[in-house]
């Protein structure tokens, strides 16, 4: 059996958790070093992999191997563009949230290494996630990512981390529950017609009959609205993400949650493009509820990670919304935005998580005047923030524009609403912002050290990254093209032609 | 000769900025002097380019320059491409030009402030944020430079952020100036939609096939941003808050420069405009409200910066209603927003230099007859007090004698407005004047009121030169309007129910009643403590209830939403979610010897799971 470039980078992560583990208890600083190495060399081979990618296609990474022959599932790996984005931003993202969480767990339920063996577990099974083309194997891994997260949550993090890890799982389950009931009904379809196949491409082949069709549209979509979260299945993000570490945070929202958005393209409109059509008008009305309620409610949040976590579905509205206009501005735009909001929320993330590691409280109350005595603290926190709001300049800016203005071209008046989330979003990061940065310098906060080197090292990819997409977005923007160009011919819609077309000459 | 380096206008402050923001305490020793000198570098190339220009003919002086594709999705596509044409250029020179002067200013004006560097920095961000606004080829890129000086504002104004009040007035700003962006964000949408792109070419080229109703939605929405940016009513309230910035930064940002970029789109947009009539109105009357408005605002306050602030929110008022008068005012809105470009920065630098001399006293109750110590101060400003009451031959009198005429010929009543509202001015300023160099002195023992340093005088001098010459745009043979003409048509001939001359008199005569009535007023002592005045007083003291609007219609309603959302998503979302979860608790209370409390026995359940999975599968297979 041939071992393709995907099985290779799946692997690689998965052997390192291993190898982590078999590092003696007492060599806790080895294991790391040997998790960090892993992650760092499954970056390399998915730099390799994604240049490869944009030269020669998709062709040379697909591959498929027999699985459990009676059902027809297969280990079928392969990429498009929009798994491609999705796994440059996990691969990218382990190694920055291992680096800036070096001493976060050291007194959490099990080891150190443990942690960082489960971050490790957690990026093969979500790479796994995203360049899956199995319908089995993807529900496999879909759930199987549940497990490191559970413990990575449940393990590491506050005093509430049980209830918020057992809520995390219990949500999740029953999303994949009925996601499950989805999958078997593929099956049955598929036998009907012949010998069964979980292949994407051969179940995208299949004549359903739309009441069959809407049906199993809803299982799926009800498993990625629980995960991605959209209101009012969105209540388990706050407690999880303002209980677990700052890095599980991170790659929490980063990460396991764009596999509802990816879920929704991949899965939703290439399997049932006809439901996804009817089933538009209610999603894009959730999406938008999603978008103002998360800002509004994070606005009045108390606690610096649940109102990032609210900020995340206000972000996660935006990119429900964009798929489900079902414009190529709009499908493109929300691939780029889960790049970019990876981003920004990572780097939101982490410094939250290094001014909270300072003071022991994410309480914003406890916080004030934080600029005057650690001003590159301050300064990347307000960065991050600025591009959590997507300012013009830094990447996250134009994935939002091109959510917005793709909805508009076919909803204005969703869009004409949607826009005011860019007013909310100014506020509830600069309210936080003012709070917890500027005045006179609150008791407590005196001897506040700046940042160090180490937190330094995991924050500047990331800025980088977005002042350089922000100014030169092509590179990405052009991978996700071809993805986008298919979904739409495959869900037969296509962009409005503009009302008055200027031609060459009249210009 | 192409412009193909435009770019390096723009990226020498940029790159300016990195290094002063980026490069830590190592810069502090140079820091402001490399800040001084990339606008300056920016001023002297534009300067090689204004004058190339002179030397080419209308169709050569325009030229997009294409510096690489942004993006494209579907059919469009977004190029980072700048436009060099004669509207531009005057921007370029304005900025990089009095922003020369703002920085070498800010040298002696900064100088005991540790964290001088970081002030430079800012200002150069700023500085390329705004030669990007003005050079930008595209509205999408126009928002990014848009969006990059109230990034720049929000910093400086709260570049003092350990004071509360200079924070919440960035923040406030900040917001305000969204609410303005939400209308440039559907602009730009709408030309999507519209014309497939948002290249100045393209939608030059396509406002011709616009439907009425389509016209005049982009004209309200660039009004709407064109507000938030100008501090133009209803979304004025930002500016004087904005006031807690330092003086320079009120000098640059919130007069010369930043709050006049409403005007430039507004102008730039001659295209859409010229198709609806609706639109431009709505933009004469935002002007003509907020020139009348900000003139009575200006009349009240104590604080000089707050009182040539609402002197700014007038002055711009008048821009704007020029603009909306079409290619009869867009020439003279862009020569009335240079002149006032000089004049006004001249005001508050010399406001700057006074506080520099009082112990940053903003209180004129605590000034008079400051024009003994603080010479040089004095005489500048008061070249700019004369250009801006349009007193000839300083540079005022022409701009803002052609806005007054442009008005009358236009509507009787606009131009009544203006008019009036050059009487109030003349009232402020010279109210201003009276209370700060003339009268008794008000200072208290300890004010050792002294001229401030060459670095900062030098500027001011500069300064009241244009003050004084700006006018020479015009009035050597209309330079400015011909200039212009290729980008905002060719002037629109007008009839005046009175000749030039007669409007030209009786305007300086509404001015004179205003000198007088304030002499009058202002002639004998001055408390040092504000008296309580009339209502009408409090009404103009208190911005006129604009602050309390916003609280009363947006603020509160906006703080009760987010709580009762708050406690909503705790109590109703996730409690019923919680509740559900403890009914199926009291359920499963009979069944609680499964429930060990182990993830190991959890997971086992959904191993057992995943095997009535297969099971069910293998069922259906063989059935």
């Amino acid at each position: 059996m041939n071992i393709g470039w995907l099985t290779l980078l799946l692997l690689l992560p998965f052997v390192g958790a291993l190898a982590t583990m078999l590092v003696p208890k007492a060599k806790a600083l080895l294991a790391k070093q040997v998790a960090l190495g892993f992650s760092l060399v499954t970056l390399v081979l998915t730099a390799i992999i994604a240049i490869g990618y944009q030269r020669n296609g998709a062709e040379d990474y697909a591959e498929t191997h027999a699985w459990i022959e009676p059902f027809g599932a297969h280990f079928a790996l392969g990429l498009d563009g929009v798994g491609v984005v999705l796994v440059v931003l996990t691969a990218l993202l382990t190694p920055i949230v291992m680096i800036a969480s070096w001493n976060d767990a050291q007194d959490g339920r099990w080891s150190e290494k443990s942690f960082f063996a489960w971050i490790l577990g957690l990026e093969a099974l979500s790479l796994g996630v995203f360049a899956a083309t199995d319908v089995f194997l993807f529900y496999v891994l879909f759930e199987a990512t549940l497990i490191p997260m559970y413990f990575l949550i449940g393990g590491f993090g506050g005093a509430q981390r049980s209830y918020a890890a057992v809520k995390f799982l219990l949500y999740s389950l029953l999303g994949g529950l009925l996601m499950l009931a989805s999958v078997v009904g593929l099956y049955v379809l598929s036998a009907r017609a012949g010998d069964p196949s979980y292949l994407l491409t051969d179940l995208m082949q299949l004549d359903i009959s739309q009441n069959t069709e809407r049906w199993l549209f809803l299982g799926f979509f009800f498993a990625f609205a629980v995960k991605a979260p959209m209101v009012p299945f969105h209540t388990w993000l706050p407690d999880a993400a303002a209980e677990a570490t700052p890095g599980t945070s991170v790659l929490l929202v980063g990460i396991l949650d764009k596999i509802g958005t990816f879920g929704m393209i991949r899965f939703c409109l290439s399997l049932f493009p006809n439901a996804s059509e009817w089933a538009t008008p209610v999603v894009l009305v959730l999406a938008l509820i999603s978008i103002l309620y998360g800002a509004l409610v994070a606005i009045g949040q108390t606690d610096i990670k649940r109102l990032i976590a609210y900020t995340s579905i206000s972000h996660f509205g935006f990119i429900v919304m964009g798929i489900f206009a079902l414009t190529s501005q709009g499908l493109t735009g929300s691939t780029l935005y889960m790049f970019n909001h990876g981003l920004s929320t990572a780097a939101l993330f982490l410094v939250a998580g290094y001014l909270i590691s300072r003071r022991g409280s994410a309480r914003i109350v406890d916080y004030g005047g934080v600029e005057k005595v650690a001003p590159v603290l301050a300064g990347t926190f307000l960065f991050a923030g600025l591009s959590s709001l997507a300012l013009p300049g830094l990447s996250p800016f134009i994935s939002e524009f091109m959510v917005l203005a793709g909805t508009f071209s076919r909803h204005k008046v969703l869009a004409v609403i949607a826009v005011l989330g860019i007013v909310l979003a100014a506020l509830y990061i600069l309210i936080m912002y003012q709070r917890l940065m500027t005045g006179p310098v609150r008791d407590g906060i005196e001897k506040l050290k700046d940042l160090n080197a180490r937190e330094v090292l995991a924050i500047a990819p990331l800025v980088v990254l977005i002042i350089g997409l922000g100014i030169f977005p092509k590179p990405v923007v052009d991978i996700i093209k071809p993805a986008v160009e298919s979904t739409m011919q495959h869900v037969g819609v296509t962009d409005k032609a503009p009302e008055i077309p200027v031609t060459e000459g009249q210009k | 000769m192409s412009h193909e380096l435009t770019w390096l206008l723009v990226a020498v402050p940029a790159v300016s900025a990195a290094i002063l923001l980026l490069g830590g305490k190592a810069t502090n020793a140079w820091g402001h002097l490399l800040g001084t000198l990339a606008p300056l570098i920016s001023f002297a190339f534009g300067l090689v380019l204004f004058v190339q220009m002179q030397g080419q003919g209308h169709e050569e002086r325009s030229e997009t320059v294409r510096l690489f594709e942004w993006f494209s999705v579907g059919s469009i596509k977004v190029d980072f491409s700048l436009l060099i044409d004669p509207l531009s250029i005057l921007f370029v020179l304005l900025i990089t030009g009095v922003g020369s002067l703002i920085h070498i200013y800010s040298i002696g004006y900064m100088e005991h402030d540790p964290r001088r560097r970081r002030f430079f920095g800012y200002l150069n961000l700023f500085i390329a944020a705004m030669l990007l606004l003005v050079l930008a080829a595209d509205y999408l890129l126009v928002f990014v430079g848009w969006e990059g000086v109230g990034l720049a504002s929000y910093l400086l104004i709260g570049f003092w952020q350990h004071k509360d009040s200079a924070a919440v007035a960035a923040k406030k700003a900040f917001v305000v100036n969204r609410v303005g962006d939400i209308g440039l964000s559907l602009a730009v949408m709408s030309m999507w939609a519209l014309f497939g792109s948002s290249a100045f070419v393209t939608v030059d080229a396509g406002a011709e096939g616009l439907s009425s109703t389509w016209a005049t939605l982009l004209g309200l929405m660039l009004l709407l941003a064109a507000c938030g940016k100008s501090a133009q009513v209803p979304l004025q309230s930002w500016l004087l808050d904005a006031m807690e910035g330092p003086t320079p930064v009120s000098a640059l940002i919130h007069a010369a420069t930043m709050v006049t970029a409403g005007v430039y789109l507004v102008v730039r947009s001659s295209a859409i405009y010229e198709h609806t009539e609706a639109a431009s109105t709505a933009v004469v009357i935002v002007g003509t409200v907020t020139a009348l408005a900000g003139a009575i605002i200006g009349c009240a306050k104590d604080d000089i910066k707050k009182a040539l602030a609402g002197s700014t929110m007038s002055q711009i008022g008048y821009m704007m209603l020029a603009a909306g008068l079409g290619p009869a005012g867009y020439a003279f809105a862009i020569f009335h927003l240079l002149t006032h470009g000089f004049f006004k920065a001249n005001m508050f630098l010399g406001a700057g230099s006074v506080m520099h001399g009082m112990n940053d006293d903003v209180d004129m109750r605590h000034y008079g007859a400051l024009r003994t110590p603080m010479k040089v101060t004095f005489v500048t400003f008061a070249f700019g007090y004369l250009a801006i009451l349009g007193i000839p031959p300083f540079s005022g009198f022409f701009s803002k004698d052609k806005i007054i005429e442009a008005a009358f010929a236009d509507n009787f009543v606009i131009g009544l407005c203006a008019l009036l509202g050059a009487g109030i001015t003349a009232f402020y300023m010279t109210r201003v004047m009276i209370m700060t160099f003339f009268g008794k002195k008000r200072w208290a023992d300890d004010v050792h009121p002294h001229e401030s340093p060459a670095v900062m005088t030098w500027p001011l001098i500069i300064l009241a030169a244009l003050s004084l010459g700006g006018g020479a745009l015009y009035f050597a043979g209309h330079w400015i309007v011909g200039w212009l003409e290729p980008v905002v048509g060719p002037e629109e001939a007008h009839h005046l129910p009175v000749s030039v001359l007669v409007l030209t008199l009786i305007t300086l005569a509404v001015v004179a009643v205003g000198i007088a009535v304030a002499v009058l007023l202002y002639r004998r002592d001055i408390p040092r403590e504000a008296p309580a005045g009339s209502p009408v007083t409090t009404f103009a003291r208190r911005d006129l209830y604009g602050d309390a609007l916003n609280e009363a219609v947006l603020m509160r309603p906006g703080q009760y939403l987010t709580r009762t959302l708050v406690w909503l998503d705790n109590r109703g979302v996730d409690g019923l979610v919680n509740g559900l979860a403890a009914l199926f608790g009291g359920l499963s209370g009979r069944l609680r010897r499964f429930q060990t409390g182990f993830v190991r026995s959890y997971a086992l359940s959904m191993v057992f799971g995943a095997a009535f999975v297969v099971v069910a599968l293998l069922a259906v297979r063989l059935s």
